[in-house]
């Protein structure tokens, strides 16, 4: 770690890996070499085989840990791969407690894989603390958040449920790839382990897979290290370079989308033809005074509910600006739909349970002016409402 | 049409429908296949053209307002690539507050094979103008210049280039076309380093061409083909990356330097600053020149490094570092003395660097001033 105390956005760029030591280079080199040669018959270096570990990809497990101000990171082929790990800290007969409107992804993992190794779950709503105690069992050892949650944007008070996870001697894990620690930093709030889809605001372009993981207890780094090594799910060297050169532009990136969101945000919810928007930054959020509270901002991801299915799509057949595509924190905005994309591999039942129906959208704010994506929509809606206008005589 | 910030957000997507993909796919492949004899995909050989690089080549064309994009190896492979376009005996007019690269070319290199390089004042209409001889055949011109950050007035420059049937080349490296657009202000060829603010990250070497009117961009897409300095599909891609963002950055380089250039005014080590108002780049001069290695050296945040745009922030040395080329006596009465500083400002929190720069000029009151 560096001994100054620089602000965020400096240490972006300024960390211990700001310049490669033998020739000064400003942009950490991509070590492609799958194995190290060793100089010493008994004591060999400190790199080996790559899988164990790489130069470069080292250099963004450092940056990572720093950033979220914890003592380890970890990087993983992707989200799921970092999740998946990380899940692999628990053993059979052992019992997890799961925000419900998890990922579909990590949905899928703790539903159809976890649950064959015999290792259960209990899917709560994270936001009512005492639903979270009631689910506790004396084999409880994970407590599983995501928040803002996706797609519905619930916050959860990390604090208290880490609070909860510690008397109940469990792990608490936290998936911070909504906020980043630009906005959130869950290990500050007794998070045991960090975990991000850095595919999203992390790398930011829409161009790598990646995961990673951050603990601050060393003990802990210990097992998921071992771990990451032998299960092997680690990331590239070129992607862990590309992730790092993402990383540079992170506050910047936030800044500006997040500011979308909140303009994005405001506009939608004065339209008719929107039945409810879900974003934390607004006031009327139930959990705004506790994301005011946890983090620097509510960031750049919001979902909304049009008024019918019909509505929602004309409404994506005519948006011409955002991608319409699974996936978020990019520079082009997304627009995705959560109940045939990111949760598809929910149940419908389950789904529609969760407030996840089917004329919900999700949008990832990019870094478009937010005036041209409010046009976009504005074009789209008018659109519609003539339509609907015109069927009505 | 939509604002620059959304254009660059979503350079590349939506460029194929085979996949959807959102990111252009980068292509390596140096050969394209042709069904028959005559018929090409519009793509041959990487060298003539290569889709990765076209749509850089579109994107930079369109930003910069021009008719045709061309996408070289390095800044300096650029240039090289238009002065393919003129004969022995042909003259240029330069600015002579000019990087030193280009001046080692044009001094080192064409001047052997005939090409003579005036090099005035261009802030100056009538220094132009008086530089006239009827061999000249184009007017070069930096603007803000590096490292004095002169400002050139294009429109004025261009008309008189118009007049004397000249061609207006303009160097938009420091503004980009974000701040700057030299083809709307009547210039007929735009250069970039593109290494700098385009790309942004300090990890990719390019140049950058952009040309107004038919003939000129058949006569320079013969020599782009036919040098043969073109840039990778790779860095290509990894531009375009970069510029995904340039809005961003360019926002808060500005922003930053601004607080920086009130800082550095007010600093008693400090005895100028130059700044033209726009972008991120500064220079300033040292009290004295004994202060400026002991400066650079306690510089703690802000790397010493050649180069600018990126970023992190550099400090350079002109003297020894870009300009080095330059004759000292040449380069002195220019006003790139030994005590002159070129500043890329970055895009950190602009307190660690005025609290960076701080405890840089304390050391040297401490050490090297006394």
């Amino acid at each position: 770690m560096t001994d100054h105390d620089f602000s965020f956005e400096t240490k972006l760029l300024h960390n211990q890996h700001k310049f490669d030591p033998a020739t000064g280079g400003v942009s950490v080199p991509i070590q492609h070499a799958s194995t190290f040669h060793q100089s010493d018959i008994d004591q060999f270096g400190k790199y080996d085989y790559s899988r164990s570990g790489n130069p470069t990809r080292e250099a963004l497990e450092d940056i990572i840990a720093e950033l979220e101000e914890g003592t380890h990171g970890f990087a993983f082929s992707s989200g799921m791969a970092a999740i998946s790990t990380a899940f692999l800290l628990l053993s059979a007969g052992d019992h997890i407690v799961i925000s419900e409107d998890v990922y579909g992804g990590t949905f899928r993992m703790v539903t159809s894989v976890l649950n064959r190794f015999n290792i259960e779950h209990t899917f709560v709503d994270m936001t009512d603390l005492e639903s979270v105690k009631a689910a506790v069992q004396p084999n409880t050892r994970a407590i599983y958040i995501e928040t803002p949650s996706n797609p519905l944007l619930k916050v959860t008070d990390i604090q208290a449920v880490c609070d909860i996870a510690k008397k109940a001697g469990a792990l608490s894990f936290v998936d911070n790839t909504f906020l980043t620690p630009a906005l959130q930093k869950p290990l500050n709030l007794g998070a045991d382990v960090v975990l991000h889809s850095a595919t999203k605001f992390l790398s930011g372009h829409s161009d790598v897979v990646a995961g990673l993981a951050v603990v601050k207890d060393p003990e802990l780094a210990a097992r998921l290290g071992s771990l990451q090594n032998s299960f092997g799910a680690v990331l590239g060297v070129q992607d862990a370079w590309l992730v790092m050169r993402g990383l540079k532009t992170l506050s910047v990136r936030m800044e500006h989308s997040q500011k979308g969101a909140e303009k994005i945000a405001a506009y939608l919810k004065e339209q008719p033809l929107v039945k409810k928007v879900y974003y934390p930054g607004l006031a009327d959020h139930p959990q705004h005074a506790i994301q005011k509270g946890q983090s620097l901002g509510a960031g750049a991801v919001l979902s909304f509910e049009l008024e019918s299915e019909e509505i929602f799509r004309s409404f994506v057949n005519t948006v011409e600006l955002p991608v319409f595509a699974v996936s978020l924190g990019a520079v082009e905005s997304i627009l995705s739909y959560p109940a045939k994309m990111s949760h598809a591999a929910m149940p419908a039942d389950e789904r529609e349970k969760r407030g996840i129906t089917n004329s919900l959208l999700r949008l990832s704010v990019g870094l478009e002016n937010p005036d041209d994506l409010i046009k976009d929509f504005e074009a789209a809606l008018v659109n519609i409402a003539k339509g609907e206008a015109i069927a009505a005589k | 049409m939509y604002k620059p910030e959304t254009y660059l957000a979503q350079l590349g997507n939506r460029s194929e429908t085979a996949t959807g993909t959102v990111n252009p796919p980068v292509y390596f492949s140096t050969a394209f296949r042709h069904e028959g004899i005559g018929q090409s995909t519009g793509f041959d050989y990487t060298r003539t053209g290569n889709p990765t690089r076209q749509l850089l080549e579109r994107s930079i064309a369109d930003l910069e307002k021009g008719d045709q994009g061309y996408a070289c190896s390095s800044g300096m492979a650029a240039i090289s690539t238009i002065l393919a376009l003129f004969k022995s005996g042909d003259a240029w007019i330069v600015s002579e507050d000019l990087y030193g690269g280009t001046y080692r070319l044009l001094e080192q290199g064409f001047k052997k094979w005939g090409l003579q390089c005036d090099y005035v004042n261009t802030c100056c209409l009538e220094d132009i103008e008086k530089a006239i001889t009827p061999h000249t055949k184009a007017i070069f011109i930096e603007t803000p210049t590096n490292p004095l950050m002169q400002q050139t007035d294009i429109s004025a420059v261009a008309a008189l280039a118009k007049r004397y049937n000249l061609l207006l080349i303009v160097d938009n490296t420091f503004y980009t076309p974000l701040i700057q657009q030299p083809i709307l202000l009547g210039a007929d060829i735009v250069i970039h380093s593109a290494t700098k603010y385009l790309g942004g990250h300090n990890d990719v070497l390019a140049g950058l061409i952009v040309a107004s009117g038919a003939e000129l961009c058949d006569a320079l897409a013969f020599h782009h083909n036919g040098t043969g300095a073109v840039l990778s599909p790779f860095d290509s891609w990894l531009l375009m990356r970069g510029m995904k963002t340039l809005a961003l950055r360019m926002e808060r380089h500005e922003k930053n330097a601004k607080i920086l250039v009130d800082y550095l005014s007010e600093h008693d080590c400090v005895t100028d600053v130059l700044y033209p108002g726009r972008g991120g780049m500064i220079s300033f001069r040292i009290i004295d020149e004994a202060a400026v290695n002991p400066f650079l050296q306690s510089l703690s945040l802000i790397s010493f490094a050649e180069s600018l745009g990126g970023v992190e922030s550099f400090i350079t040395y002109p003297a020894t570092q870009t300009h080095a080329d330059i004759p000292l006596e040449v380069r002195t009465a220019n006003g790139v003395c030994n005590r002159l500083l070129r500043f890329s400002v970055g895009i950190e929190d602009s307190d660690d660097l005025i609290g960076d720069l701080q405890q840089a000029f304390a050391h040297v009151k401490r050490e090297a001033l006394r």
